[in-house]
């Protein structure tokens, strides 16, 4: 059945004096919303196909057009809101699950905005890292060791493999199948450009990626899509992604529109047909199961790389974090409830989960009173926006950051959340090679390097002022730390004291 | 508020010195040295420790304490005699100074484990001080133990360095080395115990700075069982040093590497076998580094090492006459001592200067 009409949530505005009719926008739109009239020379659009990605907006050579909110609207209520009718007609006529993608848009509490940062005066000096070095090398991995020294009195290496980053990010897990070609080798070679690492995601590793091996992270997913072992050996650090932040509680999803030739391939799974992840790993129903499959990994990969274990933040994090950190793993990484995804269910990419700001604050916490921090090491994920986000995470104890949307962004994205169809006009979250070939690898590593860079720059002035010139000095320093505007509960979670105490 | 309650900036003044042949010192020496930087203080805190200064109960840990009254100590008393056997015990003979005021009961205890109680807790000795001082300075009210080394001590308080010394009659003690310090606190202690310097068994540290890293620091130590119940520098750079030198068995050059880093740059440049060290110290205790400002004189028995933050964002200078060694924020304060010296020079930043008893400790 036919879903009622609803009417567009954006309106395509052009403006008639300035458009030439280059029919540039009709080309650009993989959704289809422009149209050339050729009885009437001139351009028409169809607000109702528009996803606003911007693109056509982006390209107008006269910039002829503006994506508009459109004015239209039910009667007011503040309760049944728009969005719930609509969604209630498509779900009336369709009777599927809503998907949607991108990270949760929805108004809760942004903590980052909410905590402020610290300056050094007079007792203090501020320090100027144009003058002064100002490190932001970090290692990760299992600090936890024994001081064993040789016959001739020097300590022996007894650490567990680390990673180590030139700068405290990381461009978090994105399959190969949810995004494209050429979006995977922008990251690839800005992650080895900048010293940094990369994340296949649950998709395996294009053939033609093994190279940047040194700089990247293969992830092990409850679906083992391209998963052999050949791939553990080509990576830096193998993830085992027991749940992501946008969708906690429930597997991956590859719409079969996004499963061509070279991603079947590379998955090891069939072309054309939806690759849903199971929700549970099914070798992995309780903790001592996961040990047993961080050491298998460890065993196939010889003890030289370090195991990451991927959670998602919800309600008990913390205590799932203390049994990680027990279990073998080198890194823990937290991702937070506004992470980005290529396809997830609308209600629980909206409704699953706990914000990354306090799932970080909580596992740090939990991991110091338990005097087990050093086992391993945090990231935290999940709508790391800016470096000021970035600067915040590490204060609360994050030893790094992985960015996903950012890193997207950078490559074109304009969040139209609409990674689920396969029609990225950006060339981002798509398979097909006409859209594909609009990223150009040259100018994603370029905008990768020089967002990373920039980022890297801020933190170091930031840390500057605070009187830092080390990131390991930041790691966990609450005092350079405020709250504004939180309660006495939310100031205790974070750990960080009301401005102007 | 209380010291402890809240974290108090400040900016001070150290000096030390050592006789590497072990010949004795008064205290005298170490009150004229602090008191030509008299405008590095501000009346707020002074103290000294002497080291060589009990020959006669070398054996034993020396504790020293504050009492706010009878009952703390009455209470204190108990708790010692029932965890040691106490060879010797007496308050600590003062002098009315001017500028020192509301002092508090002041006592000293010769002190040996008890030997039954240390066999049951299966303890190093050692660590059955600290757990033992611990647990006064945090469970007895009003009762504080500021010094608890073997033939060492502590003597600090609230008012200027030098008025602090001669209350003490630190003229009346004689060690082979001897340190001090002179506060500026931007925040008024009301409290003897908030003074410098701070000591762990025959550990003590005077500080001038005020580290960005604190937090940082601080949380990571605590995980290890300290607690910073004072929310200074002085202690949390105290803890860190006692958990690498004594519980990591680091040497002091390695415990240099680890608070006061070399930065990668010049990690690389290094040799081989030196970069291979460093990289690996760094590693392994990347929240251990000390950021911000400091210049420390950490004492210990047999030696006393200077350090300062890698930036030298503090000053100290070194400097040597014969078997004496000096240490102080200004080159002033060794000149008022000794004014003719074979050598001064300001050690650069993140370099451990260590001046020890020749041929150890006897
Ligand atoms: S791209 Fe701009 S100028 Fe070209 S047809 Fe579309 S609206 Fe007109
Ligand atoms: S990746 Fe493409 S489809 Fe997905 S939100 Fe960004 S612009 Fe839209």
């Amino acid at each position: 059945m036919e879903p009622l009409f609803v009417y567009p949530e954006y309106e395509i505005v052009r403006d008639r004096e300035s458009c030439i009719t280059c029919r540039v926008c009709e080309r650009q739109c993989a959704n289809e919303a422009h149209r050339y009239d050729e009885f009437n020379r001139k351009m028409l659009s169809d607000s109702t196909k528009c996803v606003n990605c911007h693109r056509c907006v982006a390209l107008c050579p006269t910039h002829a057009l503006k994506i508009k909110k459109s004015e239209d609207t039910y009667k007011l209520n503040a309760n049944w809101t728009g969005d719930a009718l609509n969604e209630i007609y498509r779900q009336a006529g369709t009777g599927g699950v809503l998907l949607s993608s991108m990270g949760n848009p929805k108004p809760y509490p942004v903590y980052w905005d909410r905590l402020l940062v610290n300056a050094s005066q007079v007792t203090n000096p501020s320090i100027d890292p144009l003058r002064e070095p100002m490190e932001t090398t970090v290692y990760l991995g299992s600090k936890h060791a024994e001081i064993v020294r040789d016959e001739r009195g020097r300590i022996k290496d007894t650490l567990a493999p680390q990673l180590k980053l030139k700068t405290p990010i990381l461009f978090s897990a994105m399959s190969y199948g949810s995004i494209s070609y050429n979006a995977h080798a922008s990251l690839a070679r800005a992650a080895e450009q900048l010293g940094i690492y990369y994340n296949t995601g649950e998709g395996g590793l294009h053939r033609d990626f093994y190279k940047y091996g040194k700089n990247t992270i293969v992830q092990v997913a409850s679906g083992r899509f391209g998963v052999h072992p050949e791939y553990l050996e080509a990576a830096a650090a193998i993830e085992i992604k027991m749940g992501q932040g946008a969708k906690p509680g429930i597997g991956g999803h590859l719409p079969g529109a996004k499963i061509t030739d070279a991603v079947s391939t590379t998955r090891m799974i069939p072309k054309g047909v939806d690759a849903i992840s199971p929700a549970p790993h099914h070798d992995i129903y309780s903790i001592e199961d996961l040990r047993q499959l961080i050491f298998s990994l460890k065993e196939a990969t010889a003890y030289k790389k370090p195991v990451i274990v991927k959670i998602a933040a919800v309600h008990n994090v913390a205590a799932i974090a203390s049994g990680i950190a027990r279990s073998g793993a080198d890194i823990i990484a937290i991702d937070g409830f506004r992470g980005g995804t290529g396809a997830a269910p609308t209600r629980i990419r909206d409704n699953v989960g706990i914000p990354i700001e306090l799932a970080l604050a909580a596992v740090d916490t939990r991991l110091r009173e338990e005097g087990i921090r050093d086992n391993v090491s945090i990231l935290a994920a999940g709508s790391i926006r800016s470096s000021s986000d970035l600067v915040k995470a590490i204060a609360l104890g994050a030893d790094a950051c992985y960015i996903g949307t950012a890193a997207l962004v950078a490559l074109g994205c304009h969040l139209c959340r609409s990674c689920h169809t396969g029609k990225c006009n950006w060339g981002i979250a798509t398979q097909r090679p006409e859209l594909v070939k609009r990223l150009n690898p040259e100018m994603g590593v370029e905008r990768l390097v020089n967002l990373v860079t920039a980022w890297t720059h801020e933190l170091q002035e930031m840390m500057g002022g605070m009187g830092l010139n080390s990131i390991e000095a930041l790691r966990g320093n609450r005092l350079m730390l405020r709250g504004v505007g939180l309660t006495e509960k939310e100031l205790e979670i974070l750990g960080v004291k009301h401005a102007g105490e | 508020m209380l010291e402890g309650q809240f974290r108090n900036p400040s900016g001070c003044a150290i000096s030390g010195v050592i006789d590497r042949s072990g010949r004795r010192m008064s205290g005298e020496c170490m009150i004229r040295s602090i008191s030509t930087m008299h405008d590095r203080s501000n009346g707020l805190g002074g103290g000294f420790a002497g080291y060589g200064i009990y020959p006669e109960y070398k054996d034993y840990y020396a504790f020293h304490l504050f009492y706010d009254g009878a009952a703390s100590k009455k209470e204190t008393e108990d708790f010692i005699g029932s965890h040691f056997d106490v060879a010797f015990q007496s308050a600590i003979s003062t002098r009315k100074t001017a500028g020192v005021t509301d002092a508090p009961v002041i006592f000293r205890y010769f002190v040996l484990p008890d030997s039954r109680k240390l066999e049951t807790r299966k303890l190093d000795e050692e660590e059955y001080v600290v757990r033992a001082v611990n647990k006064i300075n945090t469970e007895i009210k009003g009762a504080y133990v500021f010094s608890c080394g073997k033939n060492m001590g502590i003597f600090k308080g609230v008012g200027f360095p030098e008025d602090i010394g001669r209350f003490y009659r630190l003229d009346e003690y004689e060690g082979y080395a001897w340190t001090c310090h002179g506060r500026y606190p931007t925040n008024t202690p009301g409290w003897w115990g908030g003074a410098h310097p701070f000591g762990l068994l025959d550990y003590s540290v005077v500080h001038n700075g005020e580290i960005s890293s604190y937090d940082a620091n601080r949380r990571w130590i605590e995980m290890y069982g300290y607690k910073c119940n004072l929310q200074t520098d002085t202690e949390v750079i105290t803890y860190i040093v006692d958990f690498l030198l004594r519980k990591k068995k680091l040497t002091l050059g390695e415990v240099a590497k680890v608070i006061a880093a070399s930065f990668w740059t010049t990690i690389d440049s290094k040799p081989e076998e030196d970069r291979e060290q460093e990289i690996l110290l760094r590693k392994m205790f990347p929240s251990l580094l000390i950021n911000g400002p400091f210049s420390i004189i950490f004492g210990y028995t047999g030696g006393l090492m200077a350090l300062n933050d890698r930036l030298k964002l503090r000053s100290m200078v070194v400097a040597e006459r014969g078997e004496r060694a000096y240490i102080a924020s200004e080159e002033c304060a060794i000149r008022a001592i000794e004014p003719e010296l074979d050598y001064v020079r300001a050690p650069r930043g993140g370099e451990p200067v260590i001046f020890e008893l020749n041929g150890g400790v006897k």
